[in-house]
């Protein structure tokens, strides 16, 4: 069964619709990438998972229940994850902190979810003290993946998770996130570095001005010509 | 030289350290609502005016009972509870008809300002009109810790050292205040909260983090420094409307230089405003009287601004650090 | 003009009929006066935030500055005062303005790297020291000079007209030096930054008495119109009064504020033409692209800093004429009146009210603002009055509300405002 099915989507912000009829669905432990050009609408499809933007139409189901009305905070706790590109830790608080404030809405307490994520990135044990603020690119990105993980989620959403990287930086990074879904949480993925991020999808979606242009598993958009030739450079 | 170290510490340090305190309450509370609610509070000093006036009605009524148990302290200090919960309730109500609209329509931060200004005018022309515009005194107790004639007779220095009651009290509450303030942002889950949606409002929101709670209790953290700043300023000094809307200028002042938004910076903004205003209009012709030989003592006061321009030390301090480092001395919010 | 906007003038001007016809016309003409400088404060302010956005909260220190113009260029000069200290006054302020202006420059120049600092702050304490030698003594002097009636240096004894421009000149001076400083500031901290200068420039008025005589006030400053006195003894105006059938005291004090009036009105006029000549102008839609969007106008090679500097001198010079108008109509230069509640936040609430953008908004809001501003006041007394009727006179709710009636305007300024801002935030004539 899949873990969200979003069929239909369209909407944007005020007047103007940025996604039309778009539709994509993601199974348990599996990744699923979103690629296309520039302005395709990438970004604004997390948003319009996790109900940061007001869809006109369209439907959500997330593990079998309706979630297209329900507010942001009520996603998060039913197991959505994101990680926006841009600003997506707090600089000002220490790297526990930063993960503390993750587990915001988890009750119980939290150190069993910290030392699980603490042993999936051992850098951030070792800087747990340290403001966010003075962590690496590639330490803050881990961080940022971190934070989302500390609700444990079964979902999360990575808008552009290797933006701004070194390449080797964004070997790691990928690493991490599969080592992420192997543990069993599903990823939707938003990436500029499509080659890359297609390797390891196991499903993948092309996306141009807001609409499906292509789908198929990361292998087979890799090898479709008109795929290779349009968005990923020959 | 120890006389000299008793008239500075008497004129100079003892005031700062009480005023200081105080700005620094007031600072906080400007600095907070910036960081959360970002936008400069200029309704601030009529806040606090405001929760004075509570204040002095709680203690008019504590008096009238009879009520002396706390005697030499003055009765006002058992006041301060009350009005500050009186202040709680009055800014989330204005939270709730006034602010709130702005904050979800995503108003930018200078339509709030402008906003603020129109609850300014209200609440001064309230306690205008309710207690008037009249200087209200409501200090009962022991004036004075140490008297100037007990000092000499204990030191027999020739110069006394006279510490009111009120400027301990002015102190004292505020390093307990700041003490609990900081427990709060950095301990407790609210306050870490707190922190990051100050920090970072989106992904604050993305962790779960409902805005309605950081907002209210960033009001009930500003109510309880305004009750507490106000009635301490109007004990130690007196009560007066129009003198607790002059104050918010020096408090903006305490909370820009320290960097608009940082807690640690308005402490510090606080008492660095103090101490200039009070060290750069104080003659210094007494201490030197004590240092120098009588010869050498100059005819002038030694008064390197004129005392008409106390207030003038805090904008110009306000002015200059603006110009030169927008974000405070001390490093304000980088958002 | 809409058929809309007409009827809020002609409402306007019907209340101040009102007014002449239940209070008294001498009460009804002191109120247009005031509201026509009202008027003329708000496109001021209209100009700055209207069309370009700036958030000046300094209002107060521009209309005292057109207000000392008036002291200075028609106050007769104290000539004992300037024997005694007036030629070392102005060294005194020579050598500051050397001191600051010479420092300024060497240090943008060169700026020297080692001991630059120190050596800086050296050269200006001599500087400072060098001031206050100058300085004190001089200013004791000229404030020992017939403390009661002078003790200051007086002005230049020429005509009181033409302190209206110099008040408008003496505000854009200073507003270029403010500008030049404050306006790289974001806004909420340019309105922190302007609402200090305006104090400290207050400030400065109020304790400089060889200037200003600083509390003890300058009064009895010449008129550009006539003397009550003087129309009162002529004989072709008590003969003009008894044809009219009007009470020759109450007359000769009518035809003072009738002509003052004019001569407003004519100022009114000669601003608004400019301020709405400028708004249409290719200058005026550039102005309101950098308000709307700062960035992409600078991305389009506008040089943002300029313009704006451009409006915020342009509008305090407005400022400064008024303020200039105001000291003149009421004959008297007070320092310590100078009140921000008074003379900046008030002038906000009439140009958000009216309208930011439109001139004729900002006129309405002047006009409409400053008959509330005086009108709170009886009509909450009546109001209350009428209320607490059943309540025995000397009961003290009774006696304290209606003490407390003098203080409503503030309440309700404060409820206008966020009415007005919450409701219909364009104000009451939009923009176009």
């Amino acid at each position: 069964m899949n873990l969200l099915t979003a069929t239909n989507l369209s909407g944007g912000y005020g007047e103007v619709d940025i996604l039309h009829n778009l539709s994509l669905t993601v199974e348990r432990g599996k990744i699923a990438v979103i690629v296309g050009p520039n302005g395709a609408g990438k970004s604004t499809v997390m948003r319009a998972l996790l109900g940061l933007i007001e869809l006109r139409s369209g439907q959500i189901i997330f593990e079998g229940q309706d979630i297209t009305q329900k507010f942001p905070q009520e996603r998060v706790i039913l197991g959505i994850s994101m990680v926006p590109q841009t600003r997506n830790i707090f600089v000002t608080l220490t790297v526990e902190e930063n993960l503390e404030i993750g587990a915001y809405l988890h009750d119980e307490p939290i150190s069993v979810a910290m030392e699980e994520v603490f042993s999936l990135f051992p850098i951030l044990a070792k800087r747990r003290n340290q403001m966010a603020g003075q962590l690496s690119g590639g330490q803050r990105q881990q961080l940022a993946l971190a934070r989302a993980l500390m609700m444990s989620p079964k979902l999360l959403l990575l808008d552009e998770p290797t933006a701004g990287l070194s390449p080797v930086v964004i070997d790691e990074v990928m690493e991490r996130i599969k080592q992420i879904v192997a543990a069993g949480v599903a990823v939707v993925m938003v990436e500029q570095n499509a080659h890359k991020a297609l390797e390891i999808a196991d499903i993948g979606y092309v996306l141009v001005q807001g609409r499906n242009r292509f789908t198929g598993t990361g292998s087979e958009l890799l090898s479709d010509p008109d795929v290779r030739v349009s968005f990923l450079g020959g | 030289m120890l006389d000299a170290a008793i008239v500075l510490a008497n004129f100079v340090v003892i005031p700062a350290l009480s005023y200081g305190s105080l700005l620094a309450l007031g600072a906080l509370g400007v600095t907070l609502v910036y960081a959360v609610l970002r936008f400069a509070n200029f309704a601030h000093g009529d806040t606090m005016s405001v929760a004075t006036m509570m204040a002095i009605y709680c203690t008019w009524w504590l008096q009238s009972l009879g009520i002396d148990f706390i005697r030499p302290l003055p009765t006002a200090l058992l006041a301060i509870p009350f009005a500050a919960l009186g202040t709680v309730g009055l800014l989330l109500v204005i939270d709730r008809l006034v602010y709130r609209h702005y904050r979800q329509a995503k108003a930018p931060p200078i339509t709030l300002v402008i906003v603020s200004v129109g609850v300014m005018l209200i609440l001064h022309g309230l306690s205008r009109m309710i207690i008037g515009v009249d200087e209200q005194r409501f200090f009962d107790g022991g004036r004075f810790i140490v008297s100037a004639g007990e000092f000499k007779e204990w030191s027999g220095l020739k110069e006394g050292l006279a510490i009111k009651s009120t400027q301990v009290i002015a102190i004292v509450s505020a390093v307990t205040l700041m003490a609990y303030l900081f427990y709060f942002l950095q301990r407790t889950r609210t306050g870490k909260a707190m922190r990051a949606f100050a920090d970072n409002e989106e992904l604050a929101l993305l962790s779960g983090i409902r805005p309605q709670k950081i907002v209210t209790s960033c009001w009930i953290l500003v109510a309880v420094l305004a009750a507490v700043s106000g009635t301490v300023y109007g004990l130690d000094k007196v009560y007066k409307p129009f003198t607790y809307f002059q104050l918010l200028l020096p408090i903006f002042a305490a909370a820009v230089v320290g960097g608009m938004g940082s807690p640690v910076g308005a402490i510090l903004g606080g008492y660095l405003i103090a101490f200039s205003e009070i060290g750069l209009t104080y003659a210094f012709k007494r201490v030197a009287g004590h240092l120098l030989p009588p010869s050498w003592v100059p005819d002038g006061l030694l008064q390197l601004i004129s005392t008409d321009y106390k207030f003038a030390v805090s904008f110009t301090i306000l002015v200059a650090v603006l110009l030169l480092r927008p974000t405070g001395l001390f490093r304000g919010q980088a958002s | 003009m809409s058929g809309r906007d007409r009827v809020y003038f002609v409402l306007c001007l019907l209340l101040i009929i009102g007014v002449g016809i239940f209070q008294s016309w001498n009460v009804a003409l002191t109120m247009i006066n005031f509201a026509l400088i009202s008027a003329i404060l708000s496109l001021g302010l209209n100009i700055q935030w209207g069309f370009g956005g700036l958030f000046n909260v300094g209002i107060m220190g521009f209309v005292a500055l057109g207000g000392l113009a008036v002291v200075v260029v028609s106050a007769p000069p104290v000539e004992e005062a300037w024997r005694a200290g007036g030629w070392r006054v102005l060294s005194a302020l020579f050598v500051a303005v050397l001191a600051i202006g010479g420092s300024l420059f060497v240090w943008k120049r060169w700026r020297p790297k080692k001991y630059g600092a120190v050596s800086l702050v050296v050269f200006l304490t001599m500087a400072f020291v060098l001031y206050r030698f100058l300085f004190d003594p001089a200013v004791l002097a000229i404030e020992k000079v017939n403390p009661a009636l002078s003790g200051f240096l007086g002005g230049f004894n020429l005509p009181v007209l033409l302190a209206w421009p110099v008040g408008g000149l003496l505000a854009a001076a200073a507003a270029m030096m403010i500008g030049h400083i404050a306006l790289g500031l974001r806004s909420d901290y340019l309105a922190i930054a302007t609402l200090a200068i305006a104090e400290v420039l207050v400030a400065i008025l109020k304790h400089e008495e060889w200037l200003t005589r600083g509390v003890k006030n300058v009064t009895g400053l010449p008129r550009p119109v006539p003397y009550e006195v003087d129309l009162q003894q002529s004989i072709w105006f008590q003969e003009w009064a008894s044809q009219l059938g009007i009470d020759g005291i109450e007359a000769s004090s009518l035809t003072v504020k009738l002509c003052y009036m004019v001569l407003l009105i004519i100022v009114l006029a000669l601003i608004f033409t400019l301020c709405q000549r400028a708004l249409n102008s290719p200058w005026g839609r550039m102005m309101r692209a950098i308000r709307d969007n700062e960035r992409a106008a600078s991305v389009m090679g506008k040089d943002v800093k300029r313009r704006h500097l451009q409006i915020f001198v342009l509008g305090s010079a407005v400022f400064g004429i008024a303020g200039a108008m105001m000291t003149t109509l009421d004959g008297q230069f007070i320092p310590s009146s100078y009140q921000p509640l008074r003379f900046t936040f008030l002038i906000w609430i009439m140009v958000i009210v009216g309208g930011s953008g439109n001139n004729w908004g900002a006129v309405l809001g002047g006009l409409l603002i400053w008959f509330l501003w005086i009108q709170v006041e009886p009509i909450g007394l009546a109001t209350i009055d009428f209320l607490t009727k059943p309540l025995h006179p000397t009961s003290p709710l009774r006696v304290h509300l209606i003490d407390s009636a003098a203080h409503m305007r503030y309440v309700m300024m404060g409820l206008f405002l966020l009415l007005v801002l919450r409701f219909r935030p364009q104000g009451l004539i939009p923009e176009r």
